[in-house]
């Protein structure tokens, strides 16, 4: 800015802030930062820090309860229970579409909420599920019996050597 | 105003406590009842509804036009005392309920087979919820086809989607709260709905660092799985966050048709005739060596600056006797199907066996339907495309012209017509197609989900109306009549999806002609 009045300020110059305005937008900004700062605050509570659910851990019981070529289902817990010449594996029966529990068929599982069906496996056979059933992990409690974690995943194939 | 009794200048206190107690009974009415009688003139007319907190959302005085029922058909009053009913028995019902997963169950057989007038409450509050949800689908429709979004409505039009919104999620919310299979089910479908943009992440294999599906779910049911904390959170916001917002929404609904200048209707023409209650009359016509006084600062056409109040009448009585028409119309209609028709309760819920097939509620099942081809693209793409389409509208048609009238530009009834036939047959012949020949998974076992989550019946059918929307836009060298064949596709698509999903899907979600064919079990 030029130190004389009669001389026009460049039109690139932008206009003088006067302190009013600046106090005004300065103390507008923090309050803006105040309200977001307790809005995070607010909307940080109802996601929950601890899983609340139950814990999906299950004993299935002692691996000589699982002959080779026997599937046992456990409906409450949403998974079968089989046993071939590699070991024992499990196979959850939440359809990975939209969480219904699935029903055991001739080939396999089918869905009774829309339709996705599933071979023996876990692969989808038809309809919307967009991945196979989950093979679920497998070990040994320390009393002998096997555990099923529903909520952990291993590749398919994966046995448990019981 | 009433009041005549003066007090006297000098009395004893006893003696002037003694007069008031004497005149308790008077003063307390006229307390309570300002004028004492019905209004009889139109100045005390108008007085009775500025004077009202309750009457004062109506303007004074009202025109004809928004006075018939061929206009508005009354469906944003219904779905208004739909919910008020809804809000009564609510209150009712919370008496007796307990949102806990082991005494949900139970409270509500309570109330159904326990408690005195249990079972005709909750069947009120079922049905009025029904019927809001239609009144608010077919509010929606009415303001559309009589064009009454146009400016200066644009913002009201948004409100009234964010209504439509609210209806829906309080809909879902009280789904949940009898805990029996259908509540169980119905919320672990949605809730899984939530969940789906893992059906992206995981096909693009990035959701061990990017999750919004899990985190929408977790907020959601504030577990892994439906239970006692997803129980929690649905009672609160089905009882108190869903109906509050949509108690503020609904004020801002009303404010805003005054200050849009009432119901959108049509400029009668300066100076010529018009007809209002059955009779033709001269339109004010301001002359130009007159000055007009400016009586108010609001946006629109009133209260009128430079024209008559030709046309109204006095919002009291003859508005009033209209809404309670409606009323009670809304109440009656209510009544009887409560008194016939008992709502559903499921065995408890187990999450062991869904049931077999697992619908979700009659508004729900287009959704429903669609979610059966891909849960990302049918359960949340679509209906994100669908709301953000219709809060556009009144954004892309901004020509002037029709406000008020039933498909009131020129060829608007043909194209509705013709998308109404363009969108059934679409619609018919994409799910004939889906039922008969399978779809991409059947074909190709392999194929990758990232090909089912763009293309399916569902988002071949976005497209198809979105094309025919365009090519009318081509055809008819009209932003509105592309707008009306988007409207008329999309409301189209919804019923025959809503009505398909109801009526033919049986078990497995398998295509039946009729429930009585399914398979016994």
């Amino acid at each position: 800015m030029s130190d004389t009045n009669d001389v026009k300020p460049s039109r690139l110059e932008p206009p003088p802030v006067t302190r009013r305005s600046f106090l005004s937008i300065a103390s507008l900004i923090s309050f803006l930062a105040a309200m977001g700062t307790a809005l995070a605050g607010v909307l940080r509570l109802p996601k929950p820090t601890v899983e609340p659910g139950p814990v999906r851990r299950y004993k299935v019981g002692h691996p000589e309860q699982f002959p080779v070529g026997a599937e046992t289902l456990f409906a409450e817990q949403n998974f079968v229970v089989r046993r071939d010449a590699a070991g024992v594996y499990a196979i959850s029966t939440t359809c990975t579409h939209l969480g219904c529990a699935v029903a055991r068929t001739a080939e396999g599982f089918a869905c009774p909420c829309h339709g996705s069906k599933f071979a023996a496996n876990g692969r989808v056979l038809a309809g919307p599920a967009p991945r196979p059933l989950p093979w679920l992990e497998i070990s040994r409690a320390a009393d002998g019996q096997l555990v099923v974690y529903v909520d952990r995943e291993v590749p398919e194939g994966t046995h448990f050597q019981a | 105003m009433g009041t005549t009794a003066t007090i006297p200048e000098k009395t004893s206190a006893t003696q002037e406590f003694l007069d008031n107690l004497r005149q308790l009974p008077r003063n307390l009415k006229d307390a309570w009842f300002r004028l004492g009688r019905l209004p009889e003139s139109e100045r005390e007319e108008s007085q009775a509804t500025f004077h009202n907190l309750f009457l004062h959302l109506h303007s004074v005085r009202v025109h004809l036009r928004t006075l018939r029922p061929s206009l508005t058909l009354g469906l944003g009053l219904i779905a208004t005392f739909s919910f008020l009913v809804l809000v009564i028995t609510g209150l009712l019902l919370m008496i007796y309920y307990k949102p806990s997963t082991a005494l949900a169950y139970q409270s509500m057989k309570d109330i159904h087979y326990v408690v005195a007038t249990g079972r005709f409450i909750r069947n009120i509050h079922r049905w009025a919820a029904h019927i809001m949800v239609i009144a608010v689908f077919a509010h929606m429709a009415r303001v559309f086809f009589t064009a009454s979004y146009k400016k200066p409505r644009e913002f009201n039009w948004l409100v009234g989607l964010g209504l439509l919104v609210l209806t829906l999620a309080l809909s879902f919310t009280g789904y949940l709260l009898p805990y029996d299979q259908l509540a169980y089910w119905a919320t672990t479908i949605g809730a899984n709905i939530a969940n789906s943009p893992r059906e992206l992440t995981d096909a693009l294999g990035i959701t061990p660092y990017f999750d919004p599906g899990g985190f929408q779910k977790r907020l959601l049911l504030g577990a892994n799985t439906v239970g006692e904390d997803s129980l929690i959170r649905f009672y609160v916001l089905h009882v108190f966050i869903l109906p509050l917002l949509l108690v503020i929404l609904l004020s801002v609904h009303f404010w805003r048709i005054r200050k849009d200048g009432g119901l959108a209707r049509p400029e009668d023409p300066p100076g010529g005739l018009a007809e209002w209650g059955g009779k033709l009359h001269r339109v004010f016509e301001p002359l130009a060596t007159k000055t007009y006084g400016l009586m108010a600062v609001v946006r629109g056409r009133r209260p009128p600056v430079n024209r008559g109040p030709e046309g109204t009448v006095m919002s009291w009585p003859h508005l009033l006797w209209a809404e309670l028409a409606v009323l009670m119309l809304t109440i009656a209609v209510t009544l009887v199907l409560s008194f016939y028709i008992d709502a559903p309760l499921k065995e408890i819920a187990n999450p062991a066996v869904p049931e077999n097939p697992a619908k979700a509620p009659w508004y729900f099942l287009g959704l429903q339907e669609l979610v059966s081809y891909s849960a990302f693209m049918g359960g949340l793409v679509i209906p994100t495309i669908a709301v953000l389409g219709l809060a556009l509208i009144p954004f892309l048609d901004r020509r002037p012209g029709g406000e008020g009238l039933w498909f009131g530009t020129p060829g608007e009834r043909t194209v509705a017509w013709q998308s109404l036939l363009f969108g059934l047959v679409c619609t018919v012949g994409l799910l004939a197609f889906t039922v008969n020949f399978g779809w991409l998974r059947n074909w190709f076992p392999e194929i990758h989900q990232l090909w089912i989550i763009a293309i399916n019946p569902g988002s071949i059918l976005v497209l198809l109306f979105a094309g025919w929307s365009l090519w009318t836009l081509k055809r008819k060298n009209s932003v509105r009549l592309a707008a009306v064949a988007l409207f008329t596709c999309f409301l189209v698509g919804f019923v025959v999806l809503t009505y398909f999903a109801t009526v033919h899907r049986g078990p497995n979600w398998q295509f039946y002609w009729w429930p009585s064919q399914w398979p016994v079990h």
